[in-house]
Order: structure tokens, then C-alpha cells, then sequence
């Protein structure tokens, strides 16, 4: 079945996992700008870090057929540093038009506090102003319901804001629920300890239905599993789910929700020619 | 939406995988009691003894509430409290 990975840090990989990913039938990505793991310097740093998202990785995801598409931000965590905070999103701009850039993102909370409420605000500032989507990182363990339901609070101050071109993802069992009926998308990330298996993402589309649910591996340079949309695939397949249900989830939903993005261009694998796939460079 | 499949078709399916579950939690915690020391006044101890009475009532959504007891409390005031003024 082709799939797509709605969130998933490839500069973090090796090429052996786009070759991986291929064989499994991944045919896109989308990738969220992250903490590399250490706070960047400057914002030359975010500005090369766009660069290497914009340009080098839809290269390396073309080699085996992926096409690449992204998002930038400053994420959480540097958001503690507000004047670096300001340069980078004065920066963001000149990325926007670039080929693949699907709007703002992973902006959010981490520790919730009042530093990343203040340029969580701006971002959404940014992506008012410039019409982009976005897509919302939210906290881990303890302070994930807190973040999450303060992320929807400055999402539903906004009226600016169109619900149905916002992504809120790791959402889990105690937050899933405000999410979706706030109207927003919501992703379930399955991530080995910190955040949601296979099985339990399989109880959420039992129990909330498919509409507006995205899955995704949110692979990075942690202990993660690039090839984690695929477990759920076969989840879902143990569990009795029919084919049409399982693509609507882990294809039809990403292409519905990305073609909301002026930087979509996606050719349906069946369409396309071989040069075609992956030919954004 | 529901589940594909029978209540009792879902316990011969998972029921090896929850005794497992419930077999490492009861090692863990026994492998708690052999360290040396107390961890008895421990707020950690006592959320997960509210954890698994949950697990044993017979109300619904039980995942959802378990979640709820790991974490910290949402206050409406936050803005307030943080001064976060929105736009
Ligand atoms: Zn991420």
C-alpha cells in the first residue's frame, strides 16, 4: 500500500532509510523544521538548516522516489531564546515560495512556558499574515495535556486562523479529544516510550472514526522508527480493518490536508512518470 | 466506529500480551520493594497506585484517565499567571 509520513525528521537519517521507506511504499514526506539536539548559534544557522531542507533533502528523497516537502520554524525548545526567536522568524520569508514548503512548523510548547507562549504567538502571527498552514508540535508525558490545551486556547483567541489548515500532532488518549472537536487535524505519532504504538493509535480511529487523523513515525536522531507508519498499517490489517479505511488514514488524509498548501505539487505514484516522482530538485 | 472484531475474539488475541503486562508491572514493583530504602513517600508511587486503580475499575476510557493522572494540572488562568497577553 503507498503511504505518506506526515512527520518525519529525514535530515536526521541515513539515505539506506529513504531506500527503506521506499520499499515499504512510502511516496512523501513531509518534514517539520526541529531541535538539531543542541541550541544553534545564530540565525545563519536556521538559515542553512532551511537551505538543507529546501534544497539538499528533496535531492536525497528523489533518488528513490520519495518526494520531500517541509516546514520552518524556530522550534520550542531555542524559542527560550526570544531575540534569536525574532531573527529567525523575520527570516522565514525568503523561504516560503521555495518548491515543497508546506507553511510553519513544529511550533509549540515544551516546557510551557511564558518564553515559547510568546513566540508560539508570533509564529501564528507570521503564518496569519503570510496565509501559510501550520503544524503544532505538542509537549511530551507530564506537561502534554497542560501545553496542549494552552496551544488550543492561542489557537482559538486567533480568529484569523482557519481550523481545518491547522495539524496539532502527538496527540494521545487525554488529548485527542479537544483537538478534534475544536476542529483541527490532529497526528498521532508513534514513538518508541514517549508517545503513542501502533495499537493504541488502531483504538483512536476506533473510537474517534478517521476524519482529520494523520499517523506518522515523527522519525529524528532519537531512538525512533522511521518505518513506524507501516506497523500500523499491519495493525490495522490484525485488527480487522479494511484496505479502503487504512489508505484513507495513511494516504487520502495527508494529500487532503497538504493540498490546502500553495507548495503542494504532488504526483499520485500511479500518475506519474519515473522522472517525474521526486523530480523537484 | 467500533472495534472489527468480538469481545471474546479480542481476548484470545491480546490475552498473552496483557497477562505479560500485567506480569512485568507486578516484577517492577516487586523489584521496588527488594531495593534498598523507601520510596513509599514518593509522589511517583502514589500516581501510579491511582494508575492501576484505574486499570482495575470498570468504567470506560481508562487509557484517557490514566493519562490524566501523569499529568500536570491545566489551569484556565494561565495567561494570567505566565502575563501571555493574546492578540
Ligand atoms: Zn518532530
Amino acid at each position: 500500500m503507498y503511504y505518506i509520513d506526515p512527520h518525519i525528521h529525514m535530515v536526521s537519517r541515513v539515505t539506506d532509510d529513504y531506500e527503506t521507506l521506499a520499499k515499504m511504499g512510502c511516496v512523501a514526506v513531509s518534514e517539520p523544521a526541529f531541535w538539531a539536539g543542541f541550541d544553534r548559534g545564530s540565525v545563519d544557522g536556521f538559515r542553512d538548516y532551511f537551505r538543507q531542507l529546501t534544497e539538499f533533502e528533496p535531492k536525497r528523497a528523489g533518488w528513490y522516489r520519495v518526494q520531500h516537502y517541509t516546514w520552518l520554524c524556530i522550534n520550542a525548545k531555542e524559542a527560550e531564546n526570544v531575540s534569536l526567536s525574532r531573527e529567525v522568524i523575520a527570516m522565514i520569508p525568503e523561504f516560503l515560495d521555495r518548491p515543497g514548503v508546506l507553511g510553519i512548523g513544529e511550533i509549540g510548547l515544551n516546557k510551557n512556558t511564558r518564553n515559547e507562549a510568546i513566540i508560539f504567538l508570533e509564529h501564528l502571527d507570521l503564518a496569519a499574515k503570510t496565509n501559510e498552514q501550520i503544524l503544532i508540535h505538542t509537549p511530551h508525558l507530564e506537561d502534554k495535556h497542560q501545553g496542549t490545551r494552552m496551544i488550543l486556547d492561542m489557537l482559538c483567541d486567533d480568529a484569523r486562523l482557519e481550523r481545518g489548515r491547522v495539524l496539532v500532532d502527538h496527540v494521545e488518549e487525554h488529548t485527542i479529544r479537544p483537538v478534534l472537536e475544536a476542529g483541527f487535524w490532529a497526528g498521532m505519532t508513534l514513538y518508541p516510550t514517549t508517545k503513542c504504538n501502533p495499537h493504541r493509535a488502531v483504538d483512536m480511529i476506533e473510537m474517534y472514526g478517521p476524519e482529520r487523523l494523520l499517523v506518522n513515525s515523527a522519525g529524528d536522531w532519537g531512538p525512533s522508527k522511521p518505518t513506524a507508519v507501516p506497523d500500523f498499517i499491519m495493525a490495522m490489517r490484525l485488527r480487522g480493518h479494511p484496505e479502503s479505511l487504512i489508505r484513507k488514514v495513511v494516504y487520502e488524509n495527508p494529500v487532503e490536508f497538504f493540498s490546502q498548501s500553495r507548495g503542494f505539487h504532488f504526483t499520485p505514484p500511479e500518475l506519474a512518470e519515473p522522472e517525474e516522482i521526486g523530480g523537484r530538485q | 466506529m467500533s472495534s472489527a472484531a468480538t469481545a471474546p475474539a479480542v481476548l484470545d488475541r491480546e490475552f498473552l500480551d496483557i497477562r505479560a503486562r500485567v506480569l512485568e508491572l507486578a516484577a517492577a514493583l516487586d523489584r521496588l520493594d527488594r531495593a534498598d530504602g523507601s520510596v513509599g513517600g514518593d509522589a511517583r508511587m502514589a500516581a501510579i497506585a491511582q494508575a492501576i486503580d484505574i486499570v482495575r475499575d470498570s468504567k470506560a476510557d481508562r487509557a484517557e484517565r490514566v493519562q490524566l493522572i501523569f499529568s500536570r494540572p491545566y489551569e484556565k488562568g494561565w495567561r494570567q499567571k505566565l502575563g501571555v497577553v493574546p492578540r
